[in-house]
């Protein structure tokens, strides 16, 4: 395999150019490396290659975004690189957010891997972590020799297309994504040790951190259920006898769309749960209980709502990913408002 | 209590005209456990195989896994309430059949139930790739319901794993363990300077077909208790339950709780496990805020210092989760809990149901989520042509060359949540 070729990104005070005073400095891209790029030139071997390294002063990038961000891009793109390394920045924060901003655009615009390194509390951290591999380094430029260790093994990996481990085998900054790996002891072990610390009033670091939860205000009450059309949603997996769509028992990849009209009641002949969670007995025997036709049908000849819509829409809620959950209701949502439903029943199970 | 466990190592098992245990070795006459099991008339069929680390056998759709073990000294039987007499177990003498496991089969019951594959990629994320393995597969009559369906082959796997332990009673244990645990007070004057922890146990109540049994309760039909913690190794605990694979407790799980074994191993010296809680979790609302309230008061009443609380199941029970993680902090005793997630297959979407930022200490047994490829194995005990319809699977998941990709969530015992494995993520 030939060698991996790599441009590198770094600033006015790495170049050696000079501090604050020449932070203007324009892009400027030399072959070959520059200052830092010596460490990794050494970590890589004869594995990869610093083909080209560009200075852009951090004032001038941060005060020119857009110019800079296409300067340095058409500069990487003559090099047709294979990875793309911005920083390490430490804790420096123009620095920081300079190759937060410009890993992101040379990864989104050329589509090549890229990685960049700063200290956790850098603020280009929490901007860009979740977009781009970032390696955690120490504050200072002192962590260098700490950073480039943990960034090339990483880089070469990324360049190769390999497998990308769990964040804290690879030292990368937990970016939201979350992957499988194999710990040095098991579970109940690490819950004991974390329990004693954690009674100790020692630190300890928790395997998930809890979520900001995405919490729905609900919408102010219909007025006027009587002239109202009455949509039926459901993620308790009632679909038509046989499941003709295949949605699967539980981590649904898509939901279904069924014309109920005409349909007065849902029975055992007709109706059945996909659903994989739950006691399936009372739901096959009518799944009115969790769709509720035929209440909605008696509603509809009393006069208490307008009409029930002629579709409903269904899923198995069962270990389906919260995202993916999310994307068909935006999808659907969308098909309901065109077609002039005033309100939507959701079941669960 | 004192309980001693005396382990007699299993390295194999072979089908024999005699059922024995001989130098390591467990020898099974098929006929033995077919008369035995098909005592029970709702069942049809039933037939015996052996599955051993490293073959190329794949097991699907797995039931229970359950290990055999006799108890020789004290009171009661193994599984009481079920199998022997109700009695308190837990102190005296049990032996137990390390290394080796009795597994049910069989056509599927209902959509959650499991794959063991013996080698391969999929050897390692279940712990029954690494014992001997007596493998059931039985057959209901025709038109049985699915609940009765599930009770009768889980009946009929306890009853073959105690006629398989009973096959050791007068064989001497190459090891034994002892274990004591004390009443409040005792241990509090005995370990005066040590925290007192406690571990709250979250057992599968989610409804018909995802039960646990205490003593032969239906656990959704009790409130939070206590039990000590040895009981459980006489299987005072077991599993009824069609819920996701890759986080069932099966009754092998109960009876070898990883929980209870490192809090006994540091018992005593860091710390003193001084109470065990079981909870349910309940579908209702309601039975969730009262089976929570209940742990809470537990803890608090017990003057625990701290807890360990593990979940079985995801989804519906991560709220009980969050719910006895959130009210045992209000109550001032700090928690650690035991989960795993459901972050999608690419890893990007919210792990957990249910969030609270008093949660603050996590281990996670993975993403139940991520998919793998198993491949085409050269023997099949059970029925594959269920793993497209496996909690886990899709349809068509089956590649033409045999192989077959599924999540995780298919594989027994992948992502246990009493972290009884190493796997984890980040």
């Amino acid at each position: 395999m030939s060698k991996i070729k790599i441009v590198h990104y770094i600033n006015q005070f790495f170049a050696q150019i000079g501090g604050e005073e020449m932070a203007d400095y324009k892009p400027e891209v030399r072959e070959g490396i520059v200052g830092p790029g010596a460490a990794f030139m050494a970590a890589f071997g004869d594995e990869a290659e610093i083909v080209a390294t560009v200075i852009c002063g951090d004032s001038y990038f941060n005060e020119n975004v857009e110019e800079a961000k296409k300067t340095v891009i058409d500069m990487v793109k003559k090099y047709n690189p294979d990875l793309f390394i911005a920083g390490p920045a430490f804790n420096a924060g123009r620095y920081g957010v300079a190759c937060g901003t410009i890993a992101d655009a040379v990864k989104t615009e050329l589509g090549i891997p890229v990685l960049t390194g700063m200290y956790e509390e850098n603020p280009g951290a929490d901007m860009f972590k979740a977009k781009v591999y970032m390696v955690a380094t120490k504050n200072s430029a002192a962590g260098m020799r700490d950073a480039v260790g943990k960034m090339a093994p990483l880089a070469l990996k990324l360049a190769r297309k390999e497998k990308i481990g769990a964040s804290c085998e690879e030292g990368y900054m937990p970016n939201g994504i979350r992957v499988n790996f194999f710990e040095e002891k098991r579970g109940s072990a690490r819950a004991v040790d974390m329990l004693l610390k954690k009674l100790a009033g020692k630190p300890f670091t928790t395997e998930f951190p809890m979520p900001a939860f995405d919490r729905v205000a609900p919408n102010p009450a219909v007025k006027d259920m009587a002239h109202a059309k009455v949509a039926l949603v459901t993620s308790g997996g009632i679909v038509p006898k046989g499941n003709p769509d295949h949605i699967e028992s539980s981590s649904a990849s898509h939901y279904g769309k069924y014309d109920i009209e005409g349909v007065m009641d849902l029975t055992a002949e007709t109706y059945e749960t996909a659903h994989g969670g739950y006691d399936p007995v009372y739901a096959n025997e009518d799944s009115d209980r969790v769709l509720p036709v035929d209440v909605l049908r008696d509603m509809e000849k009393e006069g208490k709502i307008g009409s029930l819509h002629r579709y409903f829409y269904t899923t198995v809620g069962n270990g389906t990913a919260v995202k993916s959950a999310k994307a068909f209701a935006a999808e659907y949502a969308q098909e309901l408002k065109a077609d002039g439903v005033d309100c939507v029943i959701l079941t669960s199970t | 209590m004192k309980l001693t466990l005396g382990y007699v190592n299993i390295h194999d098992i072979q089908l024999s005209n005699e059922s024995k245990v001989a130098n390591g070795v467990l020898y099974v006459n098929p006929d033995d456990i077919t008369k035995l099991v098909l005592e029970d008339e709702h069942l049809k069929s039933a037939s015996v195989d052996v599955a051993r680390p490293g073959e190329s056998v794949r097991i699907t759709p797995v039931k229970d896994v359950i290990e055999p073990r006799v108890k020789v000294e004290g009171k009661g039987g193994i599984f009481p309430g079920v199998i022997n007499k109700v009695d308190t177990v837990g102190s005296g003498k049990t032996l137990v059949l390390k290394g080796a496991a009795v597994v049910t089969t069989g056509r599927i019951v209902g959509f959650q139930e499991g794959i063991i594959d013996m080698t391969g990629v999929g050897a390692q994320y279940t712990p029954f790739s690494k014992t001997n393995n007596l493998v059931l597969t039985c057959e209901p009559v025709d038109g049985l319901q699915k609940h009765q369906h599930e009770e009768a082959v889980r009946l009929a796997g306890l009853k073959t794993a105690a006629f398989i332990g009973e096959l050791a009673r007068n064989v001497s244990p190459d090891s034994e363990e002892t274990f004591e645990t004390f009443g409040l007070f005792e241990g509090a004057e005995k370990m005066p300077n040590l925290p007192k922890v406690g571990y709250v146990q979250m057992l599968q109540s989610q409804g018909l077909m995802h039960d646990t049994y205490v003593y032969g309760v239906d656990a959704k039909k009790t409130l939070s208790t206590i039990i000590d913690p040895l009981e459980t190794m006489d299987g005072a605990i077991i599993s009824g339950n069609c819920v996701s694979a890759c986080d069932k407790n099966t009754t092998y799980h109960h009876l070898n709780n990883p929980v209870i074994a490192d809090l006994l191993a540091q018992h005593g010296k860091t710390l003193n496990f001084a109470a065990m809680i079981i909870t349910n979790e309940n579908v209702y609302l309601a039975d969730k805020e009262r089976s929570s309230n209940w742990s809470q008061k537990l803890a608090k009443f017990l003057g625990l210092d701290g807890v360990i609380i593990s979940q079985e199941g995801f989804g519906n029970p991560d709220t009980d989760l969050i719910m006895n993680c959130r009210k045992i902090e209000e109550a001032g005793v700090k928690t650690v809990i035991v989960t795993d997630e459901y972050a999608g297959q690419d890893g990007s979407s919210q792990s957990l149901a249910d969030a609270h930022e008093l949660a603050n200490a996590v281990v996670t047994g993975g993403n139940a989520n991520q998919v793998i490829t198993l491949p085409k194995l050269d023997k099949v005990i059970g029925h594959l042509e269920f793993v497209d319809r496996i909690a886990g699977g899709w349809d068509k998941n089956t590649n033409e060359d045999g192989s077959i990709t599924i999540e995780l969530q298919a594989i027994t015992g992948a992502t246990n949540e009493l972290g009884f494995n190493k796997l984890s993520a980040r």
